[in-house]
């Protein structure tokens, strides 16, 4: 036993040794910036929305102006699929990193594998929690929602009865949306009714039918997305009823129903925007200039009066 | 006699169809990409087969019986929350990963109790249990990932890190596959598998105890999803409500192109690995091809269907 247990103590001393967070040595590819010749990887949380293909578009157009070469790869919303999207990415001797988050905490593992090889890591529409970003480039959500808040309050006046059509549950853009709609809808609006749709057009107009049902007297209905909004205006016009929806992202169809009189207004975001200024600043970190930690991009509220 | 020949033939053709394909890709891809065959890619390649390869191990088990399960993805998520939520309570992470993979192993045998005490339909019974443990996932998370899962070395290896220069997950992979390998082709409890399978009618009245095999058998299945659930969680350093969706369909794919039959009796486990191991190189491959996502699931499908189709002329 006495001469067991020192055996025991220094094997699993040696086990432990060969442990490590990091790949090893021999596996590590090599690094080697020109920035003459710079490739980019995106990695994209979903390509099944209009907004991340306009976002899409955007870094492959503004990259494509200064003849960069751009890698993408979707992760159909799936995080695990995401983190072996920018494993796949990096394999390629990508110079720097653009990745939009499908989840906040879950990608935290692929920005610090990204940190270990010393590739800069540049983040889109949504944070990471963990591992070194470079920057944030994203739509000021929290004001969105204001902006929101604030026009149902000049359509209807103060304390009339709102529904909140809730994006994903825990998404950041969720909870920013979110929190900005109640900054102001709190104080001046009657929000009667608060149901998620996940950021899904049938499940807007499946749940904005049950809304309707539950509280007959809504006014309007504020949608995180406009995907809801336009399945939420599905369900009003076969209940009959003169409600106002307000939707958010600004994409192709909404701008349309609006014209068409259907949806009133809805928080434009500008993907192409946020795309053509995330690989600026991807060059910017490549060069060693300085960068802000995060760069808003501006919203804009399109109503029918607008342009 | 004769049919006892052409069954040792055919399970040659079963070990080594798979395998030939494997290659094939495994060499396309190459001369395709050669940055495919770089050290850090065929490790990263390995941990990603992982979650897929424990899932269908289980399957390979289920499917063996006739059976079939769904639910493995919803058990992944339940008990990936469920090891997360312990986690956060400040339990051990290496007692939570316990914990939770025999609170999976527990999801499996009510899986197993209503195929067999409720005589459903495998199909109808999993998918029941798929909504509901999805459904309680996300009670239990309330729609958010559970975050804040501390600094524990231990834990973070076990999905993202390496032993000796290889993956964590790959080396549990491969253990796990070494002690099924033993159990169904070395134990009474893998020739009543394969008895079950062939012959349900049969295997009962030579006196083996189908419902107690096919319950072990289900909860074999979902302790293998939990403990995938908890790679997943390190690897995430988090658990996902939404984690583990459709993943069914890839562990019932790796199976099917490992070359078990859908109808039970005929399979080999080391297929399953094989399988794995080729849709994990085609969701790589593809990637470092550049190939957008919308065909990779059309060619993910076309091999599948390939795969199947040579099964079957085989069996003809």
């Amino acid at each position: 036993m006495k001469k067991i247990l020192p055996l025991l103590l220094s094997l699993s001393l040696l086990m432990l040794g060969a442990c490590s967070l990091q790949p090893p040595e021999w596996a590590k590819p090599s690094q080697d910036t020109n920035l003459e010749d710079i490739k980019i990887g995106l990695s994209v949380s979903t390509l099944n929305n209009p907004f991340f293909v306009s976002m899409k578009d955007g870094v492959e157009a503004e990259a494509k102006a200064n003849g960069m070469d751009v890698v993408v790869v979707d992760a159909q919303n799936d995080a695990a699929k995401q983190i072996n999207d920018v494993e796949d990415l990096i394999q390629q001797g990508v110079d720097v990193l653009l990745i939009n988050p499908t989840d906040s905490a879950a990608i935290s593992t692929a920005v610090q594998s990204a940190n270990s090889l010393g590739i800069p890591v540049v983040t889109l529409d949504r944070s990471a929690e963990k591992g070194e970003v470079a920057t944030l480039v994203s739509s000021d959500n929290e004001k969105g929602g204001e902006m929101a808040a604030k026009y149902l309050v000049d359509q209807l006046g103060e304390g009339a009865k709102i529904a909140e059509l809730e994006g994903v549950p825990g998404a950041s853009a969720t909870r920013e949306r979110g929190k900005g709609f109640h900054n102001i809808a709190d104080e001046k609006l009657d929000v009667v009714a608060m149901q998620t749709a996940n950021f899904d057009r049938t499940e807007g107009l499946n749940t904005m039918e049950n809304l309707l049902q539950g509280n007959p007297d809504i006014k309007a209905v504020f949608a995180h997305n406009d995907e809801m909004a336009l399945g939420a205006i599905q369900a009003i016009q076969s209940s009959g009823k003169d409600v106002l929806v307000v939707g958010f992202d600004g994409n192709e169809d909404a701008i349309n129903s609006i014209y068409d009189g259907k949806l009133s207004a809805t928080v434009a975001q500008q993907p192409e925007e946020i795309g053509a200024l995330a690989v600026q600043a991807g060059v910017d970190v490549l060069k060693g200039n300085e960068v802000n930690e995060t760069i808003p991009v501006p919203l804009k509220l399109v109503t029918k009066d607008t342009e | 006699m004769s049919k006892m020949k052409t069954n040792h033939v055919g399970d040659v053709m079963q070990k080594l169809g798979p395998l030939l394909g494997l290659m094939v890709l495994v060499i396309t891809v190459s001369i395709l990409n050669p940055s495919f065959l770089e050290p850090l890619n065929l490790l990263n390649l390995l941990r990603q087969v992982a979650i897929n390869a424990l899932i269908a191990y289980g399957m390979t088990f289920v499917i063996l019986t006739g059976g079939i399960d769904l639910s493995v993805g919803s058990i992944l998520a339940l008990s990936s929350a469920l090891m997360a939520g312990m986690m956060v309570s400040g339990i051990d992470p290496i007692l939570a990963i316990l914990i939770g993979s025999l609170l999976g192993a527990l999801m499996g045998m009510v899986n197993g109790l209503l195929i067999t005490k409720g005589k459903m339909a495998p199909f109808i019974a999993t998918l029941a249990t798929m909504t509901m443990f999805r459904g309680l996932t996300l009670v239990y998370t309330d729609g958010n990932p559970i975050t804040g899962l501390g600094e524990s070395y231990a834990f973070q290896l076990f999905g993202r890190g390496y032993f000796l220069g290889i993956p964590v997950p790959a080396i549990t992979m491969l253990l796990s596959f070494g002690v099924l390998w033993v159990i169904l082709h070395k134990t009474p409890f893998g020739r009543k598998t394969y008895a079950i399978g062939g012959n349900e009618k049969a295997a009962l009245i030579s006196g083996i105890k189908v419902s107690r095999i096919k319950v072990m058998i289900y909860s074999l299945a979902g302790l293998l999803s939990a403990l995938a659930g908890a790679i997943l969680t390190s690897r995430l350093n988090s658990a996902q409500p939404t984690a583990g969706i459709s993943y069914e369909l890839d562990a019932i794919a790796a199976v099917v192109l490992g070359g078990t039959s859908l109808s039970g009796g005929r399979g080999l486990i080391i297929g399953t690995l094989i399988g794995a191991l080729i849709i994990g190189t085609l969701n790589n491959g593809l990637n470092l091809l550049g190939v957008s996502s919308f065909f990779q699931m059309v060619v993910k499908g076309v091999v599948i269907i390939i795969a199947v189709l040579i099964d079957r002329k085989k069996a003809a």
